[in-house]
This record gives structure tokens, C-alpha cells and sequence, in this order.
């Protein structure tokens, strides 16, 4: 990416990587050179152009934001007088979440979730059905990437019912299989049924983006490594995993992100039993609509923000120090 | 062309959204509600909204409503000149849930015209501006209404607050215990059983226990039963105490005394003890398997309230669904909720209850407000409630009406004469959901294993978040 003969030389590198502007025909006015202007549109056709897209990030992301913003510094509340005279509180909201041990409990349970389902369970067991698939038969492949594929595409809700059918405890699915009688597993071990649940639901993208990633790696690499004597192990770990690794980047920021903003918790386990799978997104749910308390959902939301902006400038740093590898 | 940088995207989004967003709330107090709107309006539409669904929740109702309440009203109004259109929105959830969907609705200005409210979250929308007395919104013609002097005070109190009148009540009710008189017998337990303390409910549950496949009791707690095990569970126990929630006169909640430690330390001896299944009242869908468990003769006792009664375990398939019972009326008995011990109530008493009651509601926001009123008349008028009492005979607000019906039911004539005399009602206060919150939150840690004290103490702490620490009685 970036190539260093760009004529936009004296542009300041766009910030994320943006793809610089290839050399072409179209550039060729010393005016346009100088300002970067290679297409020609001018100021004004160039602002009509990204004006569209410019509005829908100011209506539905900036505005969005400021407007939590601005309402977790309010005593703002769904009912009672809180909804129609909110008093302003300051940081009263955040002080008082960050001394909630329900709070500290709810993010050490989603940083749990997040972890044992998308780092841990999704990237690996994606990875590894794409890197079984490379040899294995055709229809086994095709079988077995539908059924992964079905979990991912189904509705939320109508999974959610047939997981409670299988988890039930009076006549579930599982109990039935495994001749268990009267194992509640969703009150039992409700972690480990909603970190399951999203391992199942969520592995079909990384899946499908290893198969992608896998087949870019060389043929002609293996075959030297095979040819030298390399083990299996040694094959991935050498040959196959340096040239995936930005894949592997990607994908464990994508899931994260998903699996920290993830809902789906609610429709197992409700959060319960008594706040056992409360995660973060669950117990916004529950402080601000359930309990009315709309303010302080409101910055636990924010809070939740910056959590997501501290995870993906993370990674963007750790993709920025691999980009010279890659090249 | 240099686009703008980063910050300058970020100054102008968030001075536009600044612009955009202006403050919260102040605007609906403003907005004053026009009486005389559309009065004189030849097409009308209204919309009437309820937590009941044809062939799911509360289906009778809701059949009453499509049929009787609907038809009857358009031809009323088309003897007067007038086109009504009348639709039902129904919904069958949760009551936390549909009370969450109605809040948002009348938030953003939407909603049906008349909707059912429970009573007891009066307080609440009425402070947030969301409802107003009837008469800002229909002017003079809801005090002028004869159905008033049908309607005891009690009853009407279930819609009032702050001395005004925001609705047209629908009826109220009483909790009882009840139980299953075939695992009475099987146990060796009396059929026509009455405790008369908390010990006498225990030892009951001791000798139901001895059956194999029977939980004996489930008395509702934790959070996912949401008010059925504050008004269920949580504060018929409380009223045993001596002490209601909250006392008018001082103007302060229970917080960490005697009485809830006593309360909480009953529930450990129940969920702790294995007289109850701690594990239903933790699941989300606790409630409903409670019902399915005790139409099937697998709970020994439940308290719930007459709804319970009237629309879960009521003979008729067609209204009640998978949890209807056939022989119902042979099987399952019913008992007053006792004190914790004999004199030991609110008041001195032997019994407790507690009772609420819903009502139908006006959207302050209504087109056509004077039509909105006449339907809401129609509704509670005395032959429309006879026709309700057909469909599923349950305790009217008109008493006219009760004269004619309730001496068909013998659990519903036993609530109006027995437990409506000596039941308690809850506060009206906007705080009230939040505490009821807290409540529950303390007994869901009971059931999980904590012991009385310290969840009553958890108790006391969200309960001074809620209304502040000067409103808090301590033990």
C-alpha cells in the first residue's frame, strides 16, 4: 500500500492507510498536481461528493455519540420527573458505575465473553475448519461449511428458541441426548453456554475469511518447506501463519468488536441467573430500560465507546507495525 | 483540494449535534392538551392498546375487545352520524415488558389512544408528563360520568394520584395461596386448609416434601418475575410483619429493619431449605414454568393473585391454553396469607393481601379526545363489563356488576369478601419501581445463596440511591 512515487508527495499521508491516488492521464495540470486534485472535479464538485456521506457519519454516528454524551451528564430517566425535568449531574453518572460492583462484575464477564467466544473460540475453530478444509473432500467440505455457514445466517431470534428448546430443562434437546435429567444449563453454567453459543453462532465469518486468507498463501512455499523436511507443525507455524498473520489481525478486531457490542446473551440467559452473564451490553439494557435509568445507561454506553476505540486503535497500531513485513 | 481535517469534522458534527439536540424533557410540559379537538369530527379513528392477544395472553379480553367492546362502539357512534375506526393492538409479553414498549411509546409522542395501565405505574408516567388527569384532557365530561358512583373509592384510588383522576378502572384484585387439595391429601394435609403464621405454611411444605416429583412451595422472588414477586411474594410477606413498605405518615421506605431481615430470612428457609425450586425463580421464563408446573400437580402451593385463577389455570382450553385445568374447581383450593404470626399483620391483623388494579388510560396526546372518553365509558359501562364477566368472570370496578357476578365464582366471591376487606395497597409513588427493583434484586440474592442480612443490607443501599438516605427507615 502507499506507494512512495505517488505524486501527491506533499500530501500528508492519509491517516488508516487510505489508498493514495493512483498516477494517471487525469493529473496532469501543474494546479491539480500540486493540491492532489488528479481528477480534476475541483473544490466544489469534490465537497458535492462526499457531502452525502459526510451527513450520514455526522447524523448517525457523531450526532448519536455527542447526543450520549450529552445525556450521561443528566439525571435522564425514562419515568417519573426524571423524564420531564433532568437535573444535570456532571461525571455523577460515571463515578457512580465505576464504583458499581455490578459494573466492574458486568465488564469482567463481557472481557470473559470476549475472550473464551470470538479471540479464543471463534478465530481458532475458524481457523482450524479452513485449514482442515484445504485437504479434505470435497463433499465433507461442502457439508460442513453449510452446516457452520446456517448458524451464522439464521435469524437471532429464531436461534435463540432453538437453543432454548436444546438447553431446556424439563425436556431439552441436550439433557435428552446425553441422558442428563433436571440440568438447567442455562442457570447452571451460563457463561459457558452463551460463550458456546457465540463460538457456534460466529464462526461461519472466520471460517469463511481463513479459507480466503489460506488460499493466498504460495503453493510454491509449502512445497520447499515440505521438500526440506518441514513437519505439518513446522509448515504452519513458518510458512503459513506469517503470511496470514494481517488476516488473523483483522478478524480478531472485527469479532471482538461484534462480540463486545453483542446482545444476543439476552435472548439465552437474560443476563441471569442473578447477573451470573450479565455482560455490558445486557446490563445497559437492564439499568436503562428496564430500570428507567436512560443518563446513566447513557454513559456506561460511552463508557462502552471507549472501550471499543481503545480495542481498535490497538489493533490498527499492531497492523501498522506489521505492514513493512507484509510488503 | 485539502478536505477538512479530522478535527475540524469532529468541532463541526459535534456543533451541529449540539444544535440538534437542544435539552430533554422541558418540551412536554408545554404542550397543553386541546379538550375540544375534533369534538365535532365525523371520522374518527382510535386505537386501544393492551397486553392481551387473541389466542395467547389474557385472550378473553382481548376477545372482548374485538368483538363486544369494538362492534358495539362503532354502531353507537354510527347511530350519531359519526364513522369510527377502531383498531386493537395487542400484545402478549411480559408486563415489564409491555410496561417498557408503553413508556417509549408515549415518550415519542406515539401511542393508542386508550391503553391498559397497571395502577401502579400511575405514579411514574404521570410524573414523567406522560398521562394527565382526565379532565385536562377531556374537560368536564369524565366527573359528570355516572359510572363514578359504581366505583368504590378504594378502587378508584388504583387511578388517582396526587387527587386527580387519570383513568377509568377495570377492576382490582387479591392474593391468595393457593394449593393443590390431590398432593394435600397425598401428604395428609387437610383440604380445607388455612395457616395462621409462616411456620404453619413451613410445615406444610415439610410434609409436601416427603412426595416424590413435588415442589411444595413457590412463593415468587428474584428479579425475572419481576412485580409478581414484589406484590406476590415480597410484600403480602412484608404486610405480615406489622409494617407496610412505606409509611405515609413519615414518609419513609423499610430499609435494613426487622421486618424485611424477618421477610428475606422466610425466603432462605424456603429456597435454602428445599421446600422450593431456587432455580425457577431464576429463570427468565420462571414465571410461565410456575404456571405450567402447577396445572400439571407439581407445586404444592403458589401464591399469585386471582389473575392467576381467572386466566391461567381456568378450565376452558380455548381461553387458558396449555396451562388450563379441566378439573380445576375440584382441585385446587386456596387460603388466606396469614401473618408471620397470629395478630402479627399491618394493623394488628391475622390475614394479609395485597391488591392493585389496572385500568384504562387516556393518551394526552389523542386526536380526538372527546371520542377517546366516550370509548372509554362504552368500555367500563355496565353492559360491556357484564359481557367481560362472561368471557372470564373476574372482580369488576362497578359493583353493580360484581352484585350479578361473582356469586358464580367461589374463589372471586371469596377474595371480594374476605381478602378485599383486610388487603393493602402499594405506594403510588414515582419511586415505587425502583424500589420494587431493589426488592427483587434482594430476594434473587437470597435465593442465590446469600444469607438474609446481607442482602437486606445490598436492599438498603440501592433503596438510598433511590430515594435518598433521609427517606430510609433503618432497623
Amino acid at each position: 500500500m502507499a506507494p512512495s512515487t505517488s505524486p501527491a508527495a506533499d500530501l500528508a499521508p492519509a491517516p488508516g492507510g487510505a489508498p493514495a491516488p493512483a498516477p494517471g492521464p487525469v493529473a496532469t495540470t501543474p494546479r491539480a498536481r500540486r493540491d492532489g486534485d488528479v481528477v480534476g472535479l475541483g473544490r466544489a464538485r469534490a465537497v458535492a461528493f462526499v457531502a452525502p456521506a459526510l451527513v450520514l457519519v455526522g447524523v448517525f454516528l457523531v450526532f448519536p455519540a455527542a447526543w450520549t454524551l450529552y445525556l450521561g451528564l443528566l439525571d435522564y430517566s425514562l419515568t417519573g420527573s426524571g423524564a420531564q425535568a433532568p437535573v444535570f449531574v456532571g461525571l455523577g453518572n460515571y463515578t457512580s458505575a465505576l464504583s458499581d460492583p455490578a459494573f466492574a462484575k458486568s465488564l469482567y464477564l463481557t472481557l470473559l465473553f470476549v475472550g473464551g467466544s470470538a479471540v479464543l473460540g471463534q478465530n481458532v475453530l475458524g481457523f482450524s475448519l479452513a485449514w482442515y478444509f484445504r485437504a479434505a473432500q470435497r463433499p465433507v467440505r461442502a457439508t460442513l461449511s453449510v452446516l457452520v455457514l446456517l448458524a451464522w445466517i439464521l435469524p437471532g431470534s429464531v436461534v435463540a428458541f432453538l437453543w432454548q428448546a436444546l438447553l431446556d430443562r424439563r425436556n431439552g434437546t441436550l439433557n435428552a441426548l446425553i441422558g442428563t435429567t433436571d440440568m438447567a444449563w442455562a442457570l447452571d453454567h451460563p457463561m459457558a453456554v452463551i460463550i458456546v453459543f457465540n463460538i457456534w453462532r460466529g464462526t461461519a465469518f472466520s471460517m469463511l475469511l481463513y479459507t480466503a486468507a489460506l488460499s493466498t498463501v504460495p503453493r510454491s512455499h509449502l512445497e520447499v518447506a515440505r521438500m526440506a523436511g518441514a513437519t505439518r507443525w513446522q509448515q504452519l507455524r513458518d510458512v503459513v501463519l506469517p503470511t496470514v498473520k494481517r488476516h488473523i489481525l483483522t478478524n480478531t478486531l472485527l469479532i471482538t468488536l461484534w462480540t463486545f457490542n453483542d446482545f444476543s446473551p439476552y435472548l439465552l440467559t437474560g443476563g441471569g441467573p442473578n447477573r451470573e452473564s450479565e455482560v455490558l451490553p445486557v446490563y445497559i439494557y437492564k439499568e436503562a430500560i428496564i430500570g428507567g435509568h436512560l443518563g446513566y445507561g447513557s454513559a456506561i454506553s460511552l463508557l462502552l465507546l471507549l472501550a471499543n476505540l481503545v480495542i481498535a486503535v490497538v489493533y490498527v497500531r499492531l497492523l501498522r507495525t506489521r505492514e513493512p513485513e507484509a510488503a | 483540494m485539502r478536505l477538512p481535517s479530522r478535527a475540524t469534522l469532529l468541532v463541526s458534527g459535534l456543533a451541529t449535534s449540539v444544535v440538534l439536540s437542544g435539552c430533554v424533557g422541558a418540551k412536554s410540559a408545554e404542550d397543553k392538551s386541546d379538550p375540544k379537538a375534533n369534538a365535532d369530527a365525523k371520522d374518527v379513528t382510535l386505537v386501544i392498546s393492551a397486553n392481551d392477544v387473541v389466542g395467547g395472553k389474557n385472550a378473553a379480553e382481548a376477545s372482548w375487545i374485538t368483538e363486544k367492546v369494538i362492534p358495539g362502539f362503532v354502531k353507537a357512534q354510527k347511530d350519531k352520524g359519526v364513522t369510527a375506526k377502531v383498531t386493537f393492538n395487542g400484545s402478549g409479553v411480559e408486563d415489564e415488558q409491555y410496561k417498557t414498549k408503553l413508556e417509549l411509546n408515549l415518550k415519542t409522542g406515539s401511542g393508542s389512544d386508550v391503553f391498559a395501565a397497571d395502577g401502579i405505574w400511575l405514579g411514574e408516567l404521570a410524573s414523567a408528563g406522560y398521562v394527565k388527569p382526565l379532565k385536562d384532557v377531556v374537560g368536564d365530561k369524565p366527573a359528570s360520568w355516572d359510572g363514578w358512583s359504581q366505583i368504590s373509592k378504594a378502587v378508584q384510588q388504583n387511578l388517582t394520584f396526587k387527587d386527580q383522576l387519570y383513568g377509568v378502572p377495570n377492576g382490582t384484585d387479591g392474593r391468595v395461596l393457593y394449593f393443590n387439595k390431590k398432593l394435600f391429601a397425598q401428604a395428609g394435609l387437610p383440604e380445607s386448609w388455612q395457616p395462621t403464621s409462616w411456620d404453619e405454611i413451613l410445615q406444610a411444605g415439610q410434609a409436601l416434601k416427603k412426595l416424590k416429583g413435588v415442589t411444595p412451595i413457590q412463593i415468587n422472588a428474584g428479579v425475572p418475575m419481576g412485580e409478581a414477586t414484589t406484590a406476590q411474594g415480597f410484600l403480602p410477606l412484608l404486610a405480615g410483619t406489622g409494617k407496610p413498605l412505606y409509611d405515609d405518615g413519615s414518609g419513609s421506605w423499610q430499609g435494613d429493619t426487622q421486618g424485611v431481615k424477618d421477610v428475606l430470612g422466610f425466603y432462605q428457609k424456603l429456597y435454602g431449605g428445599g421446600l422450593g425450586d431456587p432455580r425457577m425463580q431464576q429463570d427468565k421464563a420462571g414465571r410461565d414454568q410456575s404456571f405450567a408446573e402447577f396445572s400439571q400437580g407439581k407445586i404444592g402451593i403458589l401464591a399469585e393473585g386471582d389473575y392467576f385463577w381467572r386466566s391461567v389455570i381456568c378450565p376452558s382450553k380455548a381461553d387458558c391454553a396449555t396451562t388450563s385445568m379441566p378439573d380445576r374447581d375440584k382441585v385446587v383450593g386456596w387460603a388466606k396469607i396469614p401473618a408471620q404470626k397470629p395478630k402479627g399483620g399491618v394493623n394488628g391483623q391475622d390475614f394479609v393481601s395485597v391488591s392493585g388494579g389496572s385500568g384504562w388510560m387516556l393518551n394526552p396526546k389523542t386526536k380526538y379526545p372527546q371520542q377517546a372518553w366516550e370509548l372509554m365509558e362504552f368500555m367500563a359501562s355496565k353492559e360491556m363489563q357484564t359481557e367481560l364477566s362472561k368471557a372470564q368472570i373476574r372482580i369488576s370496578a362497578r359493583g353493580d356488576v360484581n352484585n350479578e357476578t361473582l356469586k358464580n365464582d367461589p374463589l372471586l366471591s371469596f377474595i371480594s369478601s374476605e381478602v378485599l376487606p383486610l388487603t393493602t395497597y402499594r405506594p403510588s409513588d414515582e419511586k415505587y419501581n425502583e424500589v420494587s427493583l431493589a426488592i427483587q434484586q434482594a430476594t434473587a440474592d437470597v435465593v442465590a445463596g446469600k444469607s438474609p442480612d446481607e442482602a437486606a443490607k445490598t436492599y438498603s443501599t440501592s433503596l438510598e440511591k433511590a430515594v435518598g438516605a433521609e427517606h430510609v427507615a433503618g432497623s
